[in-house]
């Protein structure tokens, strides 16, 4: 047992409201998906992602017929929105295997309440990141080429390159993440078989369940798995983002070629990860009634969080900065100085206010604990990460050693039909996956509730 | 093989602490061939009911090493054997370069391992197990708590065992046919 209720020893808001038994936590969650109908502004709201997510495939499918030409890249910006767009959304799902896996090895109960739709955000996310390399490789028709198979070619990838390293760890981490995922889900699935009454809906939850039955040899293993799961998973999410920063900081452009990039693509991974938990967390507690189980403290938390990785990136760009200064190169001193006044400085200085100074306000209390507040500040967040991978990739790569070869890069409409529609298709799988799976651990939060305490 | 027509004889009871001492006071009477069913893991009731060899971690450490074995082998041979390819010079055997799939693969085949073996450990997917024929089983994935003795038992008799499992004051006792 989690020690039930530990998490409120030092702070005020409960980790789950009082007065629930076994039953009403069971009742709560899975009504959600079995007995409630989906409201109009269910509708309206999936309507409108699913829109999103036919114009990316819109945006998508004139890129096959086109070429990467339709899109503002160009020598020497042969990085764009593609690459931004990828690291953003890798990023962003950091936090669900944070909250599921680390906060797990740390017995962290609150996680429980969380940790289902966070893991979730986490798959998406990574399915949004996953399109981009695929589509930015020129000829997507042979991305497949990435992986080493015997070819009749006979030749093999190129091991020694982060771009290869890249491939096995964003491959490894969504087949980590959909597994943690499932396996989580299979006692609710049992669940669900159970308490659904529609035929339909009973067969595909006892399918989905694998005929769990909740027995206690089953339970003993299943929570070994699930630990050793999470001790897998926690260095991997710490490498996926690590070798992502590889992808830049092996190369030699100015910018890139630095060795604080693991420790700070890591903490801004998680920094925007638990700004998306936040920005989905607070409307699903609002709309679906849960605010019980999410309470005030799973807010503050987060907040917390934000606030500690927000202040490691502020330090990366100190360090960035400084060894601008340090290293006495001419090349690195430019590329600090060109950030700050060049033609991208609009984006540096409005990164600089979104992810440092804007976040502090987390430092007062009525902000981490007012709901409304903390969604726009999430978003703020999300923006300035999303500038910050806009400055890594485009502003290094627009002005290198040569003047002869500097240039400028500007986004087309296919560019931000791409990256919007990803939005989009983000948000109308999360609008599906409320809808079709319980959003909350239904078992793991039994397990929070004082009476699943064994008395001797 | 001619099959018992019943399975076991299943007790529910009201709460988590209510199934550990009863499934404690049925091993100790010498029943075996027992299951406790729980909508939620119980810590220490897996040892309750005799259960005590978990042999996930050992699936797990197997995978973990078979996954390190070939994400550095298959760099190797690809890069040192097969094609060999010279990239700015570095040794076809650049070890450091191979660390991380190395890495990569044995986490992959690690919790492929956790998950698939803990599956097949478990004997899932089970999509009919007769357990399921009691109806008030349905709230073992809710809130009510079930001890099985199964009738493999060599202590089981139907009257005798029935009688037992009266006394540890469950809130209904259920013939499970098979």
């Amino acid at each position: 047992m989690d020690e039930p209720y530990k998490a409120t020893v030092d702070t005020q808001a409960p980790v789950m409201e009082p007065g629930y038994t076994f039953g009403t936590v069971t009742e709560k969650i899975s009504a959600i998906v079995l007995t409630r109908p989906a409201s109009n502004g269910w509708f309206v709201g999936f309507g409108i992602a699913f829109l999103l997510t036919m114009m990316m495939l819109y945006a998508i499918g004139y890129l096959f017929l086109k070429g990467v030409g339709i899109w503002g890249v160009t020598i020497p910006i042969g990085w764009g929105f593609a690459i931004v767009n990828f690291v953003w959304w890798i990023g962003i799902g950091h936090a669900g295997t944070l909250i599921s896996a680390i906060l797990l090895l740390l017995r962290q109960s609150w996680r429980n309440s969380i940790n289902r739709f966070a893991e979730a955000m986490t798959l998406f996310a990574v399915a949004c990141a996953g399109i981009f390399p695929g589509i930015h490789v020129g000829r997507p028709w042979l991305a497949y080429w990435l992986f080493p198979y015997p070819s009749t070619m006979g030749v093999w990838p190129q091991f020694r390159s982060p771009l290869m390293w890249d491939v096995f760890a964003v491959s490894t981490y969504a087949t980590i993440s959909a597994l943690f995922w499932f396996i989580g889900l299979i006692p609710d699935m049992a669940t669900l078989r159970d308490r659904a009454t529609h035929p339909v809906a009973r067969i595909v939850y006892g399918m989905l369940s694998l005929g769990w039955r909740g027995s206690a040899r089953h339970w003993h293993r299943y929570e070994t798995a699930y630990l050793l799961l999470a001790g897998l998973a926690t260095p991997l999410v710490l490498s996926v983002h690590t070798v992502v920063s590889f992808d830049f900081a092996v190369g030699i452009v100015p910018g890139w070629h630095t060795t604080i990039f693991p420790p700070y693509f890591v903490a801004g991974a998680i920094y925007s990860g638990f700004a998306m938990v936040l920005m989905l967390a607070i409307p699903i507690r609002k709309i679906y009634n849960l605010e019980d189980f999410i309470t005030e403290l799973h807010l503050q938390n987060a907040a917390k969080v934000m606030l500690a990785t927000g202040l490691i990136v502020a330090y990366g760009y100190g360090i960035e900065a400084f060894m601008g200064w340090y290293s006495g190169d001419r090349y690195d001193a430019f590329t600090i100085w060109n950030r700050l006044h060049g033609p991208y400085a609009v984006p540096y200085w409005s990164l600089l206010i979104c992810n440092i100074f804007i976040p502090q306000l987390l430092w007062i209390k009525k902000m981490r604990t007012s709901p409304v507040a903390l969604f726009f500040l999430s978003g703020v967040i999300l923006v300035g990460m999303w500038l910050e991978r806009f400055i890594i990739v485009v502003v290094s790569l627009h002005r290198d050693f040569l003047t002869s070869s500097w240039g400028m890069y500007y986004p087309t409409r296919w560019d931000w039909m791409t990256y919007i529609g990803t939005i989009g298709m983000f948000l109308a799988a999360m609008f599906l996956f409320l809808r079709l799976l319980p959003a909350i651990s239904i078992f793991e939060m039994r397990t929070l509730l004082p009476e699943a305490e064994v008395k001797e | 093989m001619k099959r018992d027509p019943v399975y076991g004889i299943m007790a529910e009871f009201d709460s988590a602490t209510a199934l550990v001492e009863a499934a404690r006071r049925t091993h100790q009477a010498g029943y075996n061939k027992i299951d406790a069913y729980s909508p939620f893991p119980i810590e220490g009731l897996a040892e309750e009911i005799g259960f005590h060899r978990d042999e996930v971690p050992l699936v797990v450490l197997i995978g973990g090493i078979v996954g390190g074995l070939t994400g550095y082998l298959m760099q190797y041979w690809m890069s040192a054997v097969d094609y060999p390819l010279n990239i700015g010079g570095k040794p076809y055997h650049s070890w450091p370069a191979f660390i991380v799939i190395t890495f990569e693969m044995t986490i992959l085949f690690a919790g492929i391992s956790a998950v698939f073996g803990m599956l097949a450990l478990n004997g899932l997917p089970m999509p009919y197990h007769p357990v399921f024929n009691v109806p008030r089983f349905s709230s073992a994935s809710k809130d009510r708590f079930f001890l099985i003795v199964f009738s493999s038992d060599p202590k089981y008799d139907p009257a005798g065992t029935r009688g037992f499992l009266q006394d540890l004051k469950p809130r209904s006792i259920s013939e499970v046919p098979s």
